[in-house]
Order: structure tokens, then sequence, then C-alpha cells
């Protein structure tokens, strides 16, 4: 055995240590939703009182489309940054941002039109608490990789993101997608074969 | 690594104000600094629980007994279970793992430090919530002062109805809190082992105990997450009106005993397998043998993490489910015993025919060996659900669960600091005060729980604050609190024994125990960034390659 002198052996072969941490994170959160998925459907029918999905419930369409298409503006703005095309990153950046925005502005419209339209609460019924903390819990996920792609935004327009950057952001790029097939989940779940 | 890295010695440090010392310990992201402090809040909660045990055994030690109310008696074995596993055996283990795990790969410190420091306080923190329970608990209600839901917390008492103050509020969010804290600490865990090994150090080669924190990291993700989600919905349930757990409004009673045990079990597992781990690298080194099938442990490990996943159900035999549920899940927890007697075997392995030296560390692990057995067998009797039926909710239960605890996993946390006491501190622990503990708590601890099985069987439920007499339970009350006693002095010692090596025990010196792990290649205690260069390791044992270059270990694999 010998001494070696590379200030940090392995960067090479071994995994990328935030990639590991970020996975590591994604298994945890996916065990969280996990449960709250099987309260969802546990509980599908067994409100006692109403109103019940299939009378108040309306797909979101529009809104679904809008966050499954930022996990491909979030993909392609890494894909530039690490080509050193700042000017694309950025762009493509600020359209997930914009596209997750737009997501929970539906979801604040959905609960708005069902809080005062419908009179469901998280304490009406068996529905409203399992659909509100469902989403909820989903909608905090946004919210959380909102602010971190904004973090990310600011320091790109002051200029610091460059390639070099890249697989940080690239890491940020994971729990945007994870976010965007929890929704999947939730979609499926809720609007699918909740009702 | 051989001589640069062997060579560096600790180097003296003038005396500072003791505000500065505190204010390092306070802000430090060191991962030693953050393991010995994991450790002393863990040493600190195992004295309060312990007190609390002691409350139990005094109040139980004979019939109508009124040493204290059912009201406290209520809170205090709630407090006992809680903070033994979450603020005692969590904070405990995650500390050994903090402190060895970076020095046994040969790195310099844990992936992300940072995330490390804000792990421990926000464990920390749960710990402070779960007490300030005392004094904040009753709330406007005048309603008792800690919680006193036990330490499953089963629906419907936690709701408001029938856990009105905040009690219950303080033991949801000190969980919750600390479960972040625990799944910060994994996921650091697995990120250090998979991408910061030193060049050389295969997973094929990394030390045991490396091997099974990362297995336990793994765990912890799939078994804290599932506790967090639980949490959440019962805030929502107290907090904002929610019903998951409400039976008035359609909510299922059952659903929290789920979501409970699917956390609860893989915990248990969460804390054994550390002691597991413990003990593979402490029997090699006391028997002078690398130990017997390596990879083969390894795989058992894997697959007790899995089976361990889906046994969770056998804590609610009693709930009345169908049978096809009950052969499943009685099943599934036989079938854990495959893959630990499998490790059993491997440590008899590993000592059979070894130079073993029974040295205070060993003594240990041959009494977890024989301890573990046991409890593994009584949980074979509980896993078959008739049995089951008759016993679930007595102190059958009671005395096997902390016979895997205790008898198991203590027994090898106490094996681990006699063995790496010396690392972490440069002195030796007294070899006769480390005798005198093990033989005292050893008896202490067989005197408890061999005798609390009996009344369990004769029909003693668990969580009663008193008993009639005549029964057939009185004298053996009696004994198991003399027990109880015996394993208190039995602390005491320890701690005592803690203490005074800090200052008057026999200079250890790097490796004094002729160890062949990485951090017995750096001094004692280890400088601040481990390893003056980076190690290079060609074998599982590397320092027996370092000492024995005639015939090292790489030549065979």
């Amino acid at each position: 055995m010998s001494a070696i002198t590379t200030p940090f052996p392995g960067a090479g072969s071994l995994p990328y240590r935030g990639k590991v941490a970020m996975a590591s994170l994604i298994f945890a959160e996916s065990a969280i939703f996990t449960i709250f998925v099987v309260a969802y459907l546990f509980y599908v029918g067994k409100s006692l009182t109403g109103p019940t999905p299939q009378e108040v419930l309306e797909t979101p369409i529009f809104f679904t489309i809008c966050l499954l298409s930022s996990s491909l503006t979030v993909h392609f703005a890494g894909k530039s940054l690490e080509r050193g095309k700042q000017g694309a990153f950025l762009i493509l950046w600020s359209l997930t941002i914009l596209l997750g925005g737009l997501f929970l502005y539906g979801t604040g419209r959905e609960w708005h039109r069902l809080i005062y339209e419908h009179g469901l609460t998280i304490s009406t019924n068996l529905f409203g608490t399992t659909y509100y903390s469902l989403v909820g819990l989903h909608a905090f996920h946004v919210t959380a990789g909102l602010v971190m792609l904004g973090i990310v935004l600011m320091f790109a327009l002051a200029g610091r993101v460059g390639a070099d950057q890249f697989r940080r952001v690239d890491v940020l790029a994971l729990y945007w997608h994870f976010v965007d097939a929890v929704w999947v989940v939730v979609f499926t779940v809720v609007y699918i074969l909740g009702r | 690594m051989s001589s640069d890295a062997m060579a560096i010695r600790n180097v003296e440090i003038e005396s500072r104000p003791w505000v500065e010392t505190l204010h390092g310990w306070l802000t430090t992201v060191d991962h030693k600094r953050l393991g010995i402090l994991y450790i002393l809040y863990a040493l600190f909660f195992l004295v309060v629980g312990g007190l609390e045990a002691t409350i139990i055994r005094i109040q139980l030690m004979r019939p109508h007994n009124d040493f204290v109310s059912p009201q406290v008696f209520n809170r205090m074995f709630t407090m006992h279970g809680t903070t033994m596993i979450f603020f005692v055996a969590i904070p405990v283990l995650f500390g050994f793992a903090n402190y060895l795990v970076p020095l046994m790969i040969g790195a310099r410190d844990m992936a992300f430090p940072r995330l490390n420091a804000f792990s421990f306080w926000l464990t920390a923190l749960g710990g402070f919530l779960l007490y300030f329970s005392f004094l904040g608990g009753s709330g406007l209600y005048g309603a008792g002062n800690a919680p006193d839901i036990g330490w499953w917390a089963y629906a419907p008492l936690t709701s408001r109805a029938f856990s009105p103050g905040h009690s219950s509020d303080y033991w949801t969010i000190s969980l919750l809190v600390a479960g972040f804290g625990s799944i910060g600490t994994a996921i650091n865990l697995i990120a250090t082992i998979l991408s910061m090994r030193c060049p050389g150090m295969k997973l094929s080669r990394m030390p045991l105990l490396v091997w099974l924190n990362l297995i336990m990291a793994g765990m912890v993700i799939l078994a804290i997450s599932p506790l967090t989600a639980a949490q959440i919905m019962l805030a929502i349930d107290r907090y904002l009106g929610g019903h998951f757990f409400d039976t008035q409004s359609g909510g299922s009673a059952t659903l929290w005993m789920h979501f409970f045990w699917i956390f609860g079990h893989p915990e248990v597992y969460v804390l054994v397998i550390p002691a597991f781990a413990f003990v593979s690298e402490i029997i090699p080194v006391f028997s002078r043998k690398p130990i017997f099938g390596y990879p083969v442990m390894v795989g058992a490990t894997v697959c007790i993490g899995f089976v361990s996943l889906s046994v969770w159900a056998h804590h609610m035999f009693t709930i009345g489910m169908n049978s096809y549920a009950n052969s499943f899940f009685a099943i599934t927890t036989m079938a854990v015993g495959v893959p630990t007697g499998i490790k059993i075997f491997n440590w008899l392995g590993t000592m059979w025919g070894g130079r073993i030296q029974f040295k205070t560390p060993m003594l240990f692990c041959i009494a977890f060996l024989f301890q573990f057995l046991i409890a593994g067998l009584t949980g074979v009797m509980l896993g078959s659900a008739p049995f089951n039926w008759q016993l679930s909710g007595s102190y059958f239960v009671v005395a096997h669960f902390h016979y895997v605890i205790v008898g198991g996993i203590l027994f090898a946390l106490f094996a681990a600091f006699y063995y790496w006491y010396p690392k972490v501190t440069g002195r030796m622990l007294s070899e006769s005060l480390g005798k005198l503990h093990f033989w005292l708590f050893l008896i202490g601890f067989h005197f408890t729980f061999d005798v609390m099985h009996v009344p369990g069987l004769l029909g003693m439920p668990r969580r009663i604050y008193t008993y009639e007499p005549g029964r057939g339970w009185d004298t053996l009350n009696f004994i198991v609190t003399i027990g109880a006693f015996i394993q208190g002095i039995a602390i005491l010692v320890f701690v005592w024994n803690l203490i005074v090596s800090y200052w008057k025990g026999d200079k250890a010196g790097n490796d004094p125990w002729d160890a062949w792990t990485l951090e017995w290649s750096v001094s004692s205690p280890p400088p601040e960034y481990n390893f003056g260069s980076i190690p290079v390791v060609a074998s599982r044992r590397p320092l027996w390659d370092l000492k024995h270059p005639e015939d090292p270990d790489s030549s065979y694999e």
C-alpha cells in the first residue's frame, strides 16, 4: 500500500454523492407518498357524508399537461447548461418555473372552487381529509421544488451558474422529475380510480 | 497509507476558554464530534429512560402498591418506550455509525457534514420537545402533563376526545422532527458509503460494520418514512379536524395500527442490524480469525432487511385478520429466523478454532449470542398466530422484546463501547470495572427478563399499574424488580468507568486490540481530518496486510 496524491480519490469511479443522496431522498419520499396513497384508496367510498368525489371533482387536464411538460423543459435546461448554452438554459429554466407555477395556480383554483362552491374542507368528511392531504402533500413538494428552482434562477441571473454546476443542477432536476412522477400516481388515484 | 498516516500524532492544542470550546462543539460539522454528541445525548436519555423503568418496576414490586398513581404509571411506560426507542437506541447507533463509517472507509468526513449536524440537532430538538411535554403538555385543559397513550399511540387514544391538552401533540411533533433527523442521517450514510470510499475500498472489501450500516440506513428510509406520514396524518386529525383515525366519521383505528407497525417492525431490525455490525467486527478480532462467511453475512442481512418489511402484522394477530393474512404474516415472521440463524452460525464459525481472548468486549458479544438466540426463539413462539392470541398483550411479549433490545442490542452496544472507547478518547476503559459491569448486568438482566416470561404465561397483562395478590405473580414480580435494581447498579458502574477512565485509563495507542480495520491506523483520538493522506486498500483487512507484508490477505483475493 502506498499513499496517493489526488485530494479527492475515486471521484471519477464512484457515483456522485449528490445524485446518491437525491435518489435516497426520493425513496424516502416515495414511502411517505405510498402511505398517503394507501390511506386515500382505503377510504374511497367510505365517507359518511357528502360531497363525494363523483359530485365535485373535475379532471385538471390542462394543469397536468403543464406540470408534465415542465419535466421536459427542466431536462433540456440541464442539457443546455452542460453544453454551455447559458441563454437556452435561462429560458428553459424560467419556463419550468412558469409551468410549475401554473400547476400550483390550478391546484389553488380547484381548492377555492371546492371550498367556496361545494363546502368541502379537510374536516368535512373522509374524502376531504384524504384528498386535501394527498394533493396538498404533492402541492407542498411542488412549492418546495419551485423555491429551489427559483434560487437557482436567481444565481443564474447573477451569472453564477455555469457548465461546471451541471451536476448540481442535474440533482435538482431529478427531484423535479420525481415531483412530476408522483403527480402521475396522484392523478391516477384521485381523478381516475377514486371516482 | 503506511508511514504517513501512521505518523500523525495528536497535536497538542493550547487550552482555550471554555466558551470557545462549547461554541466549537455546538457548531461542529465534524463527523467524529457529531458522533460523540449523538452518543452522549443517547446516554443521557438512557439514564432518564432507565429511571422511568425503575419507577415502573417499583410500582409493580408488590400487589396493591401505590408508589405512583395510575395516571403517572401510564405516562411512565409511554415515556419509557418512546425515549428508549427514539432517543436512546436510534441516536446511539447513529452516533457509532457517524463516528466509525468514514474512518472505516478511509474518508475524511461524511458526504454532507452540514446535513449531518442539522440531522443531529433535529433529533436533539425532538427529545427536547418530548420532555417539554412535562411542562407544556397540560395546556389549558389541566389534562395531564406528558403523553400517556403508550408508545404505539393507538387510535382512538390519540383523538382529541380521549387525549385533551397538548401531551399527544408533543409526542407527535417530537417523533416527526426526530424522524426527519433520522432520514437525513440515513441519506447521509448511504451517500457516504457509496460515494466516499478510499481507493481500493470496493464494496466487497468494506468492513461488515459499514455494509450493515448501509443496509440499516436503507431500512431507516423505508421504515421511518411511513411513521413520518402517519404522524402527519395524526397531526392533521388533531389540529385540522381530519378524520384519518376518527372512527366516528368512518375513519379506521386499524389503519393506524398498520401504519405504525409498518414502521414498528422494520424498526427492530434498524436497531438490531447495527448490533450485528458491532458483533461482526469484535468477534473476529478477539478470536484472532477473519470473519467466517463474509459474503453470506452480507446476503443474510439484505435478506433480513427485505423479509422484515413484510412481517409487521404479527403485532396485530389479535385484531382479527382473516386466516390468509394470519398465515402469511406467521410464515414471513418465521422466515426471518433463517437468515438470522445463518448469522449466528457464522459468528460461531468465526470463534470455532480461534484463539479467543475473553476481554470485556468479547464477553458482551458472547452473552449477546446466547441471549439473542433465546430472544429469537420466543419470537418464533409469538410468531405463530394461535399462540400469539393467547399471549399478545401479556408480560411474555414484554419479556420477549426486552430480551431482543436489552439482551441483544444493549449487550452488543456495551461491547462496542468497550471496543471503541480507546479510539474515541485515547484511553482504555478499566478491564476490572468492565468485568464487574458485565457480570452484574448479566445477572440483573437474567433475573429481570428470564423471570418476566413467567407472569406473562400466567396471564399478567402488560401496562397494568397494579394487580391483585395471590395470583402467583407476587414473588415473580418482586424478583423482576430486584433484577432491575442490579441492572441499575451495573449501569452506574459503567458510567463511572466511562468517567474515570477518561482521565485515569491506560493510554491506548493507535491499535490496542491488534485489529485490522482502517480506524485503528490513525491516532487515538483521530485527528480532525482523519487521514493525513488518503489510504489505499487491497483487501478486507488493510491493517493485517500492513502488519504481515510476508502474507497479506490481498494475495488470496
